[in-house]
């Protein structure tokens, strides 16, 4: 009945569910803070260099770098909370991206809005397809995202036949896209942290964006507890697919020059940024925001190493170690976090 | 409960031993492979021209033994519920530094040895995260598939390295007598037959299902999970430094970005094989048809002018339907059996 002996860093223990709750969110809270910090490490050194590297343009062009792969970490995150996984979303990027610039040079006339609407739309079909695969025919997601990988790809490949579209096929008003800014902000950028932002709402706030945690924790217990975890998942997919399919315009309007390989192998990088963001690959945790400054973080390596004239090789090996140094600290954390939970409740009985 | 049996034995065909044995080979996957393999080849020889010819088998089988080596070791790991994505990373960085070594001037017979040994030493590093750490195997090699991809272009940068000697580099496409089957593929069938009986014909194989099916269990009933998973990265590292080897010889050519994204084909064709994603299940015979599958597929839509990158269609279908036809049989098998028990 006395004081507990962590008194001093743990809250006080009369009201146990509080407490708990506030500590799992002072953890969470923790795991961004932790991104926050090396990001600022990171920006700080390089500036110390360089200062140049906080110039407005420079600070743009990292932004509008990181964009696109915020869009694509942030629906990578909606289905790695779930415990699956979307290998695809590089391949319908490459897909959607072409199709928006086969459709624009082919009728100048389109406008922009429609543009963006009909490159969701693919995107979303594409989700469509993986999520009725998965949720339906109850197969493992890593496997038939991998199958997807190679199917949408050979898709692009047999339609673009080895063409490529250029920024001088495309409308002047869809290329603007990708240069305007607001405020000094690149609209790429707004876009993002838009989407970021809604995303990060529904998962938090709305029942069917919670049931997805409780899905990725213990999909039999979440089957059981009446969630329709099959519904979710496919959902899942399906916003997934529609947010690669947006990044695939975003692509189209920022770079311009499109042909079908275009984001060959960016789905290893979306996955590491959601992995050093926080998110456990097993589902139940984590965050768009985290996964969205890991996706900074991971393009702020890139510009940094270069200002830095660190040999630019180095980049890849740099990103494989922070994946390894993320999960190693995620394990750590959950590890001590089951220790201290343990020692409460052994204390309590 | 007695009477549900009965009905069962009656709703099926009569109990003869031999049907029973025969119709089970039948519904096994390693012969539906077979039988599909053998479909492949009769159509793609009398479609394609010169498909059937002894000198595209050659190039097929060369074509195929990258893939086939490191599938060996792979099979073994997701039986046991893991995976090991930097499969093609590490042929890619011990490619690189066998170009160094050589450019450094020691015997490409030293090479060879410290680049497989290279190979050892970085799948023991995946396998210190996973077992040690007990990271989730997926993650872990993900990281490393980029860390060891980065390293090899820190090695190597993105120069090549040409000048191997010309008999080393003719001895990785040479074949036996003359004929179509080339030496490296011998040394393949070698290596399979090996890692076949390890899986299949020991206690240590039978154990690598039990820990699939359920490492806990596994656990319980006295087998060191950590330590046979250890040896399976070791291994899965060592024969992909093997296969980087190859593959420096087959191409004359170390570069940094070699086999670049082969990991993803060597999972495919793991996956067709039979092998299942969750571990506990799969052969190694199936997983060598599900490689020839591939490989003949691609090779016989290739000589009929298919472009090669839109054979990514093929690869990627065949992937999803050999998960999902055989789950889909099973779900209408069970539907079928409910409905014809219930009046």
């Amino acid at each position: 009945m006395s004081t507990p002996p962590t008194a001093p860093a743990a809250p006080p223990a009369t009201a146990d569910g509080s407490s708990r709750t506030r500590f799992v969110h002072k953890l969470w809270l923790a795991r961004e803070f932790g991104i926050v910090v090396a990001l600022g490490l990171l920006v700080l050194v390089t500036a110390v260099d360089n200062p140049a590297f906080l110039s407005p343009q420079s600070l743009r062009d990292l932004v509008l770098g990181a964009a696109i792969l915020v869009v694509l970490a942030v629906g990578q995150t909606v289905v790695i909370i779930s415990r699956n996984i979307d290998l695809s979303v590089g391949a319908v990027l490459g897909l959607v991206a072409f199709a928006t610039g086969k459709l624009l040079s082919s009728a100048p006339g389109t406008p922009t809005a429609v543009a963006v609407g009909i490159g969701i739309g693919l995107g979303a079909v594409c989700g469509v397809v993986n999520g009725v695969l998965v949720a339906a025919a109850r197969v493992p997601a890593l496997v038939i995202t991998l199958g997807t990988l190679y199917a949408f790809r050979g898709v692009d490949h047999s339609w673009a036949k080895g063409r490529q579209i250029n920024a001088s096929d495309l409308p002047r008003s869809f290329l603007d896209l990708g240069t305007w800014t607001v405020l000094g902000v690149p609209v790429l950028a707004v876009i993002a942290v838009v989407v970021m932002l809604l995303v990060g709402f529904y998962l938090r706030s709305y029942r069917s964006g919670r049931e997805l945690y409780a899905i990725g924790s213990e999909p039999a217990a979440a089957r059981l507890s009446g969630i329709p975890v099959g519904r979710r998942v496919f959902t899942s997919f399906v916003l997934c697919g529609a947010l690669a399919g947006l990044a695939g315009v975003l692509y189209a309007a920022r770079f311009g020059t499109v042909d079908a390989t275009v984001g060959t192998g960016i789905e290893l990088q979306v996955v590491a940024a959601a992995v050093v963001g926080g998110v456990a690959i097993f589902g139940g945790s984590g965050s768009v925001y985290g996964a969205a400054l890991g996706a900074l973080l991971l393009t702020t390596i890139g510009s940094s190493l270069a200002v830095l004239r660190i040999n630019p090789f180095w980049q890849q090996a740099v990103v494989g170690g922070l994946i390894l140094a993320a999960i190693g600290l995620d394990r750590l954390l959950a590890v001590r976090a089951a220790n201290r939970l343990r020692g409460r409740s052994s204390h309590g009985a | 409960m007695a009477r549900d049996t009965v009905a069962v034995d009656v709703a099926g065909p009569p109990a003869e031993p031999t049907a029973g044995v025969l119709r089970s080979a039948l519904l096994r996957w390693d012969t539906a492979l077979l039988v599909v393999l053998a479909g492949v080849a009769v159509v793609a020889g009398v479609l394609v021209e010169g498909f059937a010819s002894g000198r595209n088998l050659q190039f097929l089988l060369l074509d195929v033994i990258a893939i086939a080596l490191i599938a060996l070791p792979l099979t073994l790991i997701v039986i046991t519920g893991e995976i090991d994505l930097s499969v093609a990373s590490t042929l890619g960085l011990c490619s690189a530094v066998m170009g160094r070594l050589w450019v450094a001037g020691l015997p490409l017979e030293l090479v060879v040895v410290l680049v497989v040994g290279l190979g050892a030493v970085l799948g023991a590093v995946n396998a210190v995260f996973v077992t040690r750490f007990a990271l989730p195997s997926l993650a872990v090699t993900i990281g490393t598939l980029a860390a060891y991809r980065g390293l090899a272009f820190v090695v190597l940068g993105d120069q090549a390295v040409a000048d191997f000697p010309f008999s080393w580099t003719d001895a990785a496409s040479s074949t036996v007598a003359d004929g179509a089957v080339p030496w490296a593929a011998v040394v393949t069938i070698v290596l399979a037959v090996v890692f076949g009986v390890v899986l299949h014909a020991t206690p240590f194989g039978r154990s690598l299902y039990a820990m699939g099916n359920n490492a806990e269990a596994a656990t319980f009933a006295g087998i060191r999970v950590a330590r046979a998973k250890f040896w399976l990265f070791v291994a899965s590292g060592a024969v992909a430094g093997l296969a980087g080897v190859y593959w420096t010889l087959r191409f004359a050519s170390a570069r940094a970005d070699n086999a670049a994204g082969l990991e993803l084909a060597v999972v495919a064709a793991v996956l067709l094989g039979g092998v299942s994603i969750f571990g506990g299940r799969g052969t190694l015979l199936g997983v060598l048809l599900g490689v020839l599958l591939l490989g003949a597929v691609r090779n016989a839509l290739q000589l009929a002018d298919v472009a090669a990158d839109t054979l990514n269609v093929v690869t990627g279908g065949l992937l999803i339907a050999s998960v999902v036809v055989p789950n889909v049989v099973t779900m209408a098998r069970a539907r079928w059996r409910r409905r014809s028990r219930t009046p």
